[in-house]
């Protein structure tokens, strides 16, 4: 059965859509609020500020997260900054163009209201920050500052030192935390979801496992909101925390969400190199330091001099060289392409030939190194104490590494899914970036849904469909319940019987390659083909031989991990499908068959031009496609060129 | 590298723990610490045992979860580090190294080396915010900040609440969170309208909690991931002072 996919977008123009959205949309009452039970799952950027949002306007809320505390959701990590229409540098920014930017930059695959509404928003989110006591980065008169990323000619990105993700979050922490003292917020921590409850088609609550004494529980609610991130550790190898997964999303898929997108997946150029095989992760350098770094191979093959005895005349700063007006800010798939094809070609540098020198000397000669100190210190500090070597005299060596995923859960301009009652916020849904997202964009959408967009969609939702009346709401007592805790359990019992040799680790990491290899920067026909017949195999080599030590009934994070991988195990089988199906190569999603004669994605706008929407049939089974028609009306649909 | 781990084991809150030894072999210097763990619990389950248990989510420094002393010193011997920055070269072939869970009354054990610290997040929740619901707020440049000001807030926001000054503390304090708290909004105009009250309902909720007071140790600067300043607390005390004193205001 395929999805009925009504965007629900607004009729008028671009410009005044959410404005009429907002004044049509159904209210409730302030006295009728606390008849609401809102659960939201995540305690992110979007979660904590949706939680915080939600509870101020009088709904009760019920906050869950894997984490010890909220305030440590992985939004916590992003560096470089935040974007907003602000225009305070007086360089000709402005919402429309922020909004262009934005789809020109997703290689016109997301949705134009979407991304207007975005733009529109983004002014309001540093407002709020600011009032909250964000401390953004200000300059001597102490009116706020910005900086450049990726993609934009502007300079349009708020930030706080290179901690924005943390300052940003710890903003929505504390409105969270006003919330839970005052009772209107009740925060489950360290607690996972396992499963979304659905009755009559609607989502009705969650299942969760305490994850330190192992109970599962039932939670009912008016409505659901996942603000779960993304996939990204699909990769194993990601910059993604430890614990970032895709558990949430992929059970709600399977109950009935539509999954859409899979394959954009954002490669960002400039995170530190993997080192040796007991690596657990990677680390990013923030998109901001191009502002000031030069990216450059040698343009000897092979040449391993030490960076500083390569004299000038024989560097090759392949992206100033190819992408001459905008240089080292090129969007982050386009310098990923770029630092792999000079890999492929045998330039790389480092001992394992997969890695380029992102270089300083420029910008510490003309600036001072105090002045490089005060932009990017941090940054220079956590590059020092993972490769040992100090950044002020040598050259970072950098590579590209998965950081981001634009696909998501499928939702309508209001981010509902497919299931009424089920909203999806943040990077856990696939709106705003189409195939590629911008830098400094990820912390603005994540705040624009949870401040903005999701207080008045879900009043909206609950205006038109909520039960108010407590003897007709639907409690954990229904039988939906019964069977959705049942399915819980009985999976992990399945997961404990099996009682093999291998680690979950170890899985993991062998799917994390054959995504690496066959779904990465660069795919083809053959290597998707390869990759969707290991992957069953692995899955089916996880199921008869995995080893989990311990019980269930206890702290044990070798439960959670199983629980994981094992749906990375199904999802990595949509993600490659998907890519094997969109027969064009757009922003991080690059077929190599589908390139121009430079090496340019190519894109096929008029068979392409679509989200692609998965819709779960069964462990094993093909997903079945339904597709939402792109429609541009605003925007001519060029090849993007940042030459 | 050889190494000599001893690793405290605890089932949970109730059981007894203890150390429990373990020699370790092929550690590479370029692995980080919890490199290192994860290569021992990936022998443990090998072996048929249970893994340690530990926190950590990031691995690069910022969401504060990693917690663990590391022969006796909380996040291990580099300054300005947290665990999961830590890489085995600050170590020597043939080390022995102790690692044992935070400690702390008002960090209970959840099992091994993973501690329960929600109680910082209950003093945030009784006052460390600034009460400014959302929308309606001015525009963001309509009020300057000093950058002075700004920067010293920055310098307290940049605590990840990881919990190694209390760790670190012979009293068990958490005065430097406290004040990294209390700094970080006191230093902002934003911040102003409920300085006093927040200062007061933070400090109760801290002292209610079980930590210990503050008598000018400075282990918690010395062992602060994030270089936080004790100077902070100076701060806090003169605004908590100020609140009991000349402020009526709730």
């Amino acid at each position: 059965m395929a999805f009925n996919l009504d965007s629900k977008i607004p009729e008028g123009p671009l410009a005044d859509k959410w404005t009429k959205h907002r004044f049509d949309m159904k209210l409730v009452n302030p006295a009728n609020k606390r008849k609401f039970n809102v659960i939201v799952v995540g305690s992110g950027l979007a979660g904590a500020s949706a939680a915080a949002s939600l509870s101020e306007l009088g709904y009760n809320v019920d906050c869950f997260c894997f984490q010890d505390s909220p305030r440590r959701a992985h939004s916590i990590a992003a560096q470089g900054g935040i974007n907003a229409a602000k225009n305070y540098p007086n360089d000709g920014d402005s919402v429309r163009r922020l909004f262009y930017d934005t789809i020109k930059g997703g290689d016109y695959r997301s949705r134009e209201a979407n991304v207007y509404r975005l733009a529109e928003v983004s002014n309001s989110i540093i407002d709020q920050c600011v009032a909250q006591g964000v401390p953004f980065a200000r300059d001597y008169g102490g009116l706020l500052d910005n900086r450049s990323f990726g993609g934009a000619q502007v300079s349009r990105t708020f930030y706080a030192r290179g901690q924005t993700g943390q300052q940003l979050l710890i903003g929505a922490y504390q409105a969270l935390s006003k919330e839970i003292g005052k009772g209107s917020v009740t925060m489950h921590t360290r607690t996972e979801m396992l499963d979304v409850v659905t009755v009559d088609g609607k989502a009705k609550g969650i299942i969760t496992r305490d994850l330190v004494s192992g109970e599962i529980k039932r939670h009912a609610g008016d409505a659901v909101l996942l603000c779960t991130g993304g996939y990204g550790n699909v990769f194993y190898l990601s910059t993604n925390a430890m614990g970032s997964n895709v558990t949430a999303a992929f059970r709600a898929h399977k109950k009935g969400a539509g999954f859409a997108n899979p394959c954009y997946t954002q490669i960002h150029p400039t995170c530190i190199p993997v080192s040796s095989e007991h690596q657990s992760k990677l680390t990013l350098m923030s998109e901001s330091l191009r502002n000031d770094g030069r990216v450059w191979v040698p343009k000897k093959k092979g040449d391993d001099r030490p960076p500083s005895d390569i004299p000038e005349g024989e560097r090759d700063y392949y992206l100033e060289r190819r992408y001459p007006s905008f240089g080292n800010l090129v969007p982050r798939d386009v310098a990923s392409r770029a630092a792999k094809e000079r890999c492929d070609e045998g330039f790389g540098v480092g001992e394992s030939g997969l890695a380029v020198y992102l270089d300083f000397a420029d910008a510490i000669s003309r600036l001072g190194e105090d002045t490089i100190r005060a932009r990017y210190g941090n940054l220079f500090q956590m590059y020092e104490k993972i490769a040992a070597e100090n950044p002020y005299k040598t050259p970072m060596r950098i590579f590209p590494a998965v950081h981001y995923t634009m696909g998501g859960l499928w939702v309508d301009y209001n981010l509902q899914t497919t299931v009424p009652g089920l909203f999806a916020l943040g990077e856990c849904n696939f709106s705003d970036h189409g195939a590629n997202r911008l830098g400094a964009s990820a912390l603005m959408q994540g705040l624009a849904d949870g401040y903005f967009v999701a207080p008045y969609t879900v009043s909206n939702y609950l205006g038109e469909h909520g039960e108010m009346d407590a003897a007709k709401k639907v409690t954990t007592a229904h039988p939906a319940f019964d069977e959705a805790e049942a399915a819980v359990i009985a999976r992990t019992e399945r997961l404990l019987a099996v009682n093999g040799k291998q680690s979950i680790d170890s899985f993991h990491k062998r799917l994390g390659l054959i995504m690496w290899d066959n779904c990465g920067m660069g795919r083809t026909k053959e290597t998707l083909t390869k990759a969707l017949e290991e992957i069953p195999k692995l899955r089916e080599e996880f199921w008869s031989d995995v080893r989990i030590p311990g019980g269930d009934k206890e702290f044990n994070a070798e439960v959670e991990k199983a629980n994981r991988v094992a749906d990375f195990l199904e999802f990595a089988e949509t993600m490659c499908l998907d890519a094997l199906t969109r027969e064009e190569s757009c922003g991080g999603h690059f077929r190599e068959e589908h390139q121009s004669g430079e090496g340019e994605a190519q894109r096929d706008d008029e068979n392409y031009a679509h989200a692609a929407v998965w819709e779960y049939t069964g462990e094993g089974n093909r997903p079945e496609l339904s597709m939402e028609q792109l429609e541009f009306e605003n925007v001519m649909l060029t090849t993007r060129s940042y030459k | 590298m050889k190494i000599t781990l001893h690793a405290w084991r605890q089932k949970d809150a109730n059981s007894p723990g203890g150390m429990q030894t373990r020699e370790v072999d092929g550690i590479s210097k370029d692995m980080s610490f919890l490199e290192m763990l994860d290569k021992v619990n990936e022998d443990i389950i090998n072996e048929g045992g249970e893994p340690i248990a530990f926190d950590h989510d990031c691995r690069e420094g910022i969401c504060g979860t990693c917690s663990m002393m590391i022969n006796g010193q909380a996040h291990g011997p580099d300054g300005g580090t947290t665990t999961c920055q830590l890489h085995m070269r600050s170590f020597q072939d043939g080390d022995a190294i102790h690692i044992e869970p935070w400690r702390s009354r008002a960090f209970p054990v959840v099992r091994d080396l993973v501690v329960d610290r929600s109680s910082f997040d209950r003093i945030v929740q009784a006052g460390g915010f600034v009460s400014a619901n959302t929308g309606g707020c001015q525009d963001a440049n309509s009020q300057l900040v000093p950058k002075v000001s700004s920067d010293l807030a920055m310098d307290a926001a940049a605590c990840i609440g990881c919990g190694a000054c209390v760790a670190s503390c012979p009293n068990g304090s958490a005065m430097l969170f406290v004040a990294a708290k209390i700094g970080h909004l006191a230093n902002l105009p934003q911040g102003q309208p409920e300085r006093y009250s927040r200062a007061r309902s933070m400090v109760k909720q801290m002292d209610a909690e079980g930590f210990g007071a503050c008598s000018n140790h400075y282990e918690c600067e010395a062992s602060c991931p994030k270089d936080i300043p004790v100077t902070f607390i100076s701060d806090m005390n003169r605004d908590v002072l100020k609140a009991s004193t000349c402020h009526s205001d709730k």
